[in-house]
């Protein structure tokens, strides 16, 4: 481990690669997979599986079944699939919160089992919730987010200032209670949150579910921006099929914990147009490979779990 | 190289992080201030009333016997639940999963809401302290604080140590292990003579309050405020304190470690999305 490059927050080394990549633009396909010397990737997965049991009578569902994935540096990797079928699940297993039931995955060649501390640093999530304590105002809790990263409280109050002023919110609302704030309000603070540590790779979770139309323009411009400016390499869920079309250089398709389908978005609208004779859109992408379609039925309600 | 690899900045990125939780858990106490003053007049008015008690039996002895049982009784209390709510305080508000994932060590967060309790719990006690001895008039002409301090600071380590040991129940159990905390400090105050001497508990309760470091710290604190005893001649409260802290606490710091490490296997952190 003692010679792998570890990516600093904050690096201002930049890789070639990134160095290239401009903010709204697609990364053309050839540029998505550097040569080998610029480093290890920003996230690899390997046969990983999760099964949880539940209740009583210790009914075993299989969450995720032996994913294997690679994302790229400065990749912005998109996740669809049912609700239900482990994106979040996935999400956790990559933060540390969940214990890995077979397989191997790393973050930036750290494992994220046996060299857990290094791997919390370089990531930060943003989830559905906002959770936060309720009663501190946003700049407490962003206050106290921050200093567990090591940041200066000082500094991580003008970052925080600075980002949720792009996001819409004034400095005014910073000092009272954030279970006053709306709830698309809440979320922006918890992107904040999450874009104060300035994570490597940042994992979103549905970070624009719940926000009205405009603020989730303003959320996936900040995160094109991101990756723009700071080298970030990001792994995003989303319901939303236009936010996944114009954000996600690659996306993964979950159904039933299993991975279905990855590839470009052109790529794959391109293939389901091709295979199914279906307008080549991503919501066609998406009721292909989760096995329903706008006209059938909903029978199979939730994911396979007994397998 | 990792940041990790140095020393000097990784004592220095910990220690901050233990001071995040105190700031934290500050913050919190300041805006749950209703909540917080509600807590000091309930913990003033059961200390007031059970020192009356003495004041009904025209004992002066007892007075000042329950006094003390009131005031270090709601120390230690305040001190085990406040450590011990840690993981259930985050569960409930949501947070639990961003503190999992930050890159902090759970020993300094343990230390940094240990120190916080601390200090809460010396606050609390001092308002309880103050209004008692306007209301009794305590006999201290030969009280020996000397005794009494270390008595107290030596059984801080332990009831830290069962703090820890509690606190990794809500990682078992989501909300049971609440529940389970709850049980502990109501079975502690039972058995460890908070007022009145151990010897008149049933025989297999008697067994309970010696593994109970408050049997020890109220036996040691008595002897030190009532007859003035010295530190020396105290020594057999101070041991099992010192035994039971150098126990509970490394024991309690690998037992949260291997409870979290179920609660990650078997998807306990979460509450929701
Ligand atoms: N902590 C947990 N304990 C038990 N079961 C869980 C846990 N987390 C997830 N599951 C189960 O794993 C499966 C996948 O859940 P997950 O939350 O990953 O789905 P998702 O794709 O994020 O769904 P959504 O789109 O609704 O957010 C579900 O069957 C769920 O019930
Ligand atoms: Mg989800």
């Amino acid at each position: 481990m003692s010679i792998t490059l570890t990516p600093e927050p904050k690096s201002t080394v930049r890789t070639p690669v990134s160095a290239h990549v401009e903010a709204p633009a697609r990364i053309p396909e050839t540029r998505q997979r550097p040569a080998q010397p610029a480093g290890p990737p920003a996230l690899l997965l390997e046969h990983v599986g999760k099964t949880f049991t539940l209740g009583r009578k210790k009914k075993a569902v299989a969450a995720i079944l032996d994913v294997s994935l690679r994302v790229e540096r400065a990749e912005i990797y998109g996740v669809l699939g049912a609700n239900g079928s482990g994106k979040s699940t996935l999400i956790r297993l990559v933060s540390t919160l969940l214990t890995l039931d077979t397989g191997r995955a790393e973050v930036f060649g750290h494992d994220v089992e046996r060299d857990e501390m290094a791997v919390k640093r370089l990531i930060n999530r943003v989830s559905v919730d906002a959770a936060f304590f309720k009663k501190l105002s946003p700049y407490e809790n962003l206050a106290f987010a921050a200093r567990l990263y090591g940041l200066h409280a000082g500094d991580a109050r003008r970052e925080a200032v600075r980002i949720l002023a792009r996001l819409g919110i004034s400095e005014k609302r910073m000092g009272s209670p954030i279970e006053q704030m709306s709830r698309g309000m809440q979320q922006k603070v918890a992107i904040a949150r999450a874009l104060l540590t300035s994570p490597t790779l940042l994992l979103l979770d549905e970070p624009t579910t719940g926000l009205d139309p405009r603020s989730k323009l303003e959320v996936q411009a900040f995160v094109e921006d991101l990756r723009a400016t700071h080298d970030a390499t990001i792994l995003l869920t989303t319901h939303d099929m236009a936010e996944a079309d114009r954000l996600c250089d690659r996306i993964a398709i979950l159904d039933g914990g299993r991975l279905v389908a990855e590839d470009t978005p052109d790529g794959l609208k391109a293939r389901v147009g091709r295979e199914t004779g279906l307008a080549p859109t991503l919501d066609n992408v998406f009721m292909t490979y989760t096995g329903r379609s706008l006209d059938e039925d909903v029978e199979t309600e939730g994911p396979e779990d007994d397998e | 190289m990792t940041i990790a690899s140095r020393p000097m900045a990784t004592a220095a990125r910990e220690l901050s992080a233990s001071a995040a939780f105190i700031e934290r858990n500050f913050n919190l106490s300041r805006r749950y201030w209703g909540w917080e003053l509600a807590f000091l007049v309930y913990a003033v008015a059961g200390a007031l009333s059970i020192s009356f008690i003495g004041a009904a039996a025209a004992d002066k002895r007892l007075i000042f016997s329950l006094v003390i049982g009131a005031i270090f009784w709601n120390y230690l209390s305040t001190v085990f639940s406040f450590i011990a709510e840690t993981i259930s305080w985050e569960r409930w508000e949501g947070t639990l999963e961003y503190t999992m994932m930050a890159p902090v060590r759970r020993a300094s967060q343990l230390a940094g809401s240990t120190t916080y309790a601390i200090l809460y719990g010396l606050v609390h006690t001092s308002v309880i302290l103050l209004v008692l001895t306007l209301f009794f008039e305590l006999d201290l002409s030969h009280a020996n604080f000397v005794t009494a301090t270390v008595v107290m600071f030596a059984g801080s380590f332990s009831v830290v140590g069962i703090g820890i040991m509690a606190a990794i129940l809500p990682l078992l159990y989501v909300e049971r292990g609440a529940q389970m905390t709850f049980v502990i400090q109501s079975c502690l105050l039972v058995v460890s003579g908070v007022y009145y001497p151990v010897s008149v508990l049933p025989g297999w309760m008697q067994v309970a309050s010696a593994f109970s470091p408050a049997t020890y710290i109220l036996d040691g604190v008595r002897k030190g405020l009532m007859e003035g005893a010295s530190v020396t001649s105290v020594v057999h409260d101070l041991w099992p304190l010192a035994l039971m802290g150098a126990i509970l606490i490394p024991t309690g710091l690998w037992l949260f470690g291997r409870a979290e490490h179920y609660a990650k296997r078997t998807g306990k952190l979460k509450r929701v999305g």
